[in-house]
């Protein structure tokens, strides 16, 4: 993480009365894996655009390289793009594809050969030239649309959803494979997707956004165990978020109840959310429990069962490898380091109860099926 | 399903009896010895040498040729810019222009004709009164064929349109192309099957009207269709056979070119793709598009 590539200062992009974007302020570095994580609507392929040059911003500077570069068309930017959908050239060849911006560049042909091969080499599809777009498959399409973007050897690589309408054990492969290329070709990666695993696998750094706006920046671990507001915490990840009161320094308070964590620099008294992450919460017997509750759902799930508990009517999701049956009344503990405190936000209250835990389940795989139709 | 196979059969045989033997007689008969449309009178090729030496055919068949040619020209730059230009319109206003854009193709051909003749006498007596001759001619006959051209050359660039990537031509910009070299080397190829079949559409269409040119090119001109109804009227020759036979051809080859091009392109589309499966989207959405539209304007194109 050497030094700053580009600075988005005060962005604001309005379409029709509608605020897409409200004060984004950022910086990339240089050879950073640069996420953009928010669910649809947040505003994060809007900002990859204008970063593209493909959208201007309402109000609001880019800078690239210290330079303000709002009105330069993007034919003239030292970035390159892969679409959500590819968009290659089905009228021409492999070879042509990749090699378009090249001859418009006015490279030697030499060296435009030398360099096709090498992008191909690079994306695992040696050899490919001769072929049509259409006799490839989705994930190989993929990869031309990756090879006729770096073979330009750009500074900037924007992604828009690149892994889309891959399934799933493809999209993950290509995880894997465009973090070996960024880090081979040793260039910036600016990343969007919907997608929190995508985004904790590849990413150096993820912008978490939501209606317009960065709810936190940080490495993805920093994002996942501090989690700044009720919205990170649940869009990263899964996570029960309880009301709760920050008595003192090391000490919250639930349920009318005190327990030791690790968080401090809170008002003394200040009401707060809670997060534990489900897989931080040990099922004991009931008389050595911190709290104790009823078990009203199980799924196995292969590696662990997801159990939900209430707990006075407010639902836990618990994770863990014990098997406990519905109706049981169970004790859990939680260890100091599994408390996580966040100051109250807009966001309080809305996420973070598992009562209505199997309609979100089917609202999720309605959401992958929808991807796969793309 | 056995037994209904007999019978459809038969039905279809039937129906293309019925479709075709008017015009297979016609064939025959303009290989006729004889003046009569009744009776055979052996093999002969007097009727398509005559038709060669007649002048009024000959010229005829000079300015079908002209104004087809010159209407399609105009009408396929004309009709892909307004497809375009529907395509890049707002949802509701887009399919506004679309349905406008149809109503012609479903509008019969006699009130396009003497809709289009009340126009031109009218603009020719505005435009005589500030002392410009502007009669009932070629130009007039042209500007028919341009108008009633343009509707085919959008529906078929319009599904094309709808298959292309929507970031196609940014990603030409992004790799360095200005707008005009993204639409000029990247769009316009991506478009190019659409445009030359509504290319050949138009001029197929062009070059068996019959109804609106005879409204619209007034006493000086006429084109081939034009003379055979005139020669009917005067005097049944089988030089007219000789003539119709020609002109059947002539669009029969550009019906078959147009289907061979639309089969091939539908191949194409079906083309086998790997085992990950994920057809490219933009392609999955408009193939049936296409298809449904071509057959909209199968009959349609058989009708004029």
């Amino acid at each position: 993480m050497s030094k700053e590539l580009i600075r988005l200062s005060d962005l604001k992009m309005v379409f029709d009365d509608e605020v897409v974007l409200n004060s984004i302020n950022l910086y990339i570095n240089d050879r950073e894996f640069l996420t953009l994580l928010g669910p649809s609507g947040c505003g994060k392929t809007t900002t990859l655009r204008i970063i593209g040059g493909f959208q201007k911003p309402t109000s609001g500077d880019v800078f690239f390289d210290g330079v303000r570069i709002n009105d330069v068309p993007p034919h003239k930017r030292k970035v390159n793009t892969v679409f959500q959908k590819y968009a290659l050239f089905t009228h021409m060849n492999i070879f042509e594809n990749v090699a378009f911006g090249l001859r418009i560049a006015k490279v030697p042909e030499k060296e435009i050969q030398r360099r096709v091969e090498e992008a191909l080499e690079l994306v695992n599809l040696p050899g490919y030239g001769k072929r049509s777009v259409d006799s490839l498959s989705g994930g190989q399409q993929q990869r031309i649309a990756i090879a006729r973007a770096i073979v330009n050897r750009p500074q900037v690589l924007l992604l828009d959803e690149p892994l889309g309408a891959l399934d799933l054990k493809l999209r993950k492969d290509m995880q894997i494979e465009l973090k070996k290329i960024q880090q081979q070709v040793g260039i910036t990666f600016i990343y969007v997707t919907h997608d929190q695993e995508e985004a904790l696998t590849m990413s150096d750094t993820i912008v978490v956004m939501d209606k317009g706006n960065i709810q936190q920046i940080g490495s993805p671990t920093d994002i996942y165990n501090e989690p700044k507001n009720a919205f990170v915490a649940d869009f990263i990840g899964e996570s029960n978020i309880i009301d709760g009161i920050m008595h003192a320094d090391g000490v919250v308070g639930m349920y009318g109840k005190k327990f030791p964590c690790l968080d401090k620099g809170f008002a003394k008294d200040e009401p707060v959310d809670v997060v534990i992450r489900p897989e931080d919460i040990d099922i004991v017997p009931v008389e050595q429990g911190q709290l104790t509750g009823t078990v009203t759902e199980v799924t196995f799930k292969g590696v662990h069962y997801d159990t939900i508990v209430d707990f006075r009517g407010f639902k836990w999701l618990i994770q863990t490898t014990d098997y406990s049956p519905v109706g049981t009344k169970i004790g859990v503990k939680i260890d100091p380091d599994g408390f996580h405190v966040m100051k109250k936000s807009a966001y309080s209250g809305t996420f973070g109860d598992y009562s209505s835990y199997s309609d979100e389940y089917d609202e999720l795989n309605e959401e992958a099926e929808d991807g796969d139709e793309e | 399903m056995k037994k209904n196979g007999v019978f459809s059969r038969l039905f279809i045989f039937l129906m293309f009896l019925f479709l075709y033997a008017p015009i297979f007689v016609l064939i025959v008969f303009s290989f006729n010895d004889s003046k009569s449309n009744a009776v055979w009178g052996g093999f002969t090729l007097d009727w398509y040498i005559q038709l060669f030496q007649d002048r009024t055919v000959l010229e005829a068949f000079q300015t079908t040729i002209t104004v087809s040619v010159l209407a399609t020209a105009v009408a396929t730059v004309a009709g892909t810019a307004a497809a375009i230009g529907f395509y890049n319109m707002k949802h509701r206003a887009r399919s506004v222009c679309m349905t406008v854009n149809n109503i012609p193709l479903t509008n019969p051909d006699i009130i396009t004709g003497v809709s289009m003749m009340l126009l031109f006498v009218f603009v020719g007596q505005v435009l005589s009164d500030v002392g410009i001759d502007f009669g009932l001619g070629f130009p007039t006959l042209l500007i028919a064929h341009i108008t009633f051209n343009i509707p085919y050359v959008i529906l078929s660039v319009m599904p094309k349109l709808r298959q292309l990537d929507p970031n196609i031509a940014e990603a030409a910009q992004d790799l360095g192309a200005t707008s005009f070299y993204a639409f000029r080397k990247v769009v316009l190829p991506e478009l190019m099957p659409g445009i030359i079949n509504g290319m050949l559409i138009a001029f197929t269409m062009s070059i068996d009207d019959f109804v609106i040119s005879y409204f619209t090119a007034g006493s000086r001109v006429s084109t081939l269709s034009m003379v055979v109804y005139s020669m009917v009227r005067r005097r049944v020759s089988p030089e007219i056979n000789a003539l119709s036979t020609l002109m059947f051809l002539a669009v029969l080859v550009l019906l078959i070119v147009i289907n061979l091009r639309q089969n091939a392109q539908g191949r194409s589309r079906r083309s086998p793709r790997g085992p990950e499966g994920s057809p490219l989207p933009a392609n999955g959405a408009g193939g049936p598009l296409l298809s449904l539209e071509d057959e909209e304007l199968g009959p349609q194109a058989q009708d004029r």
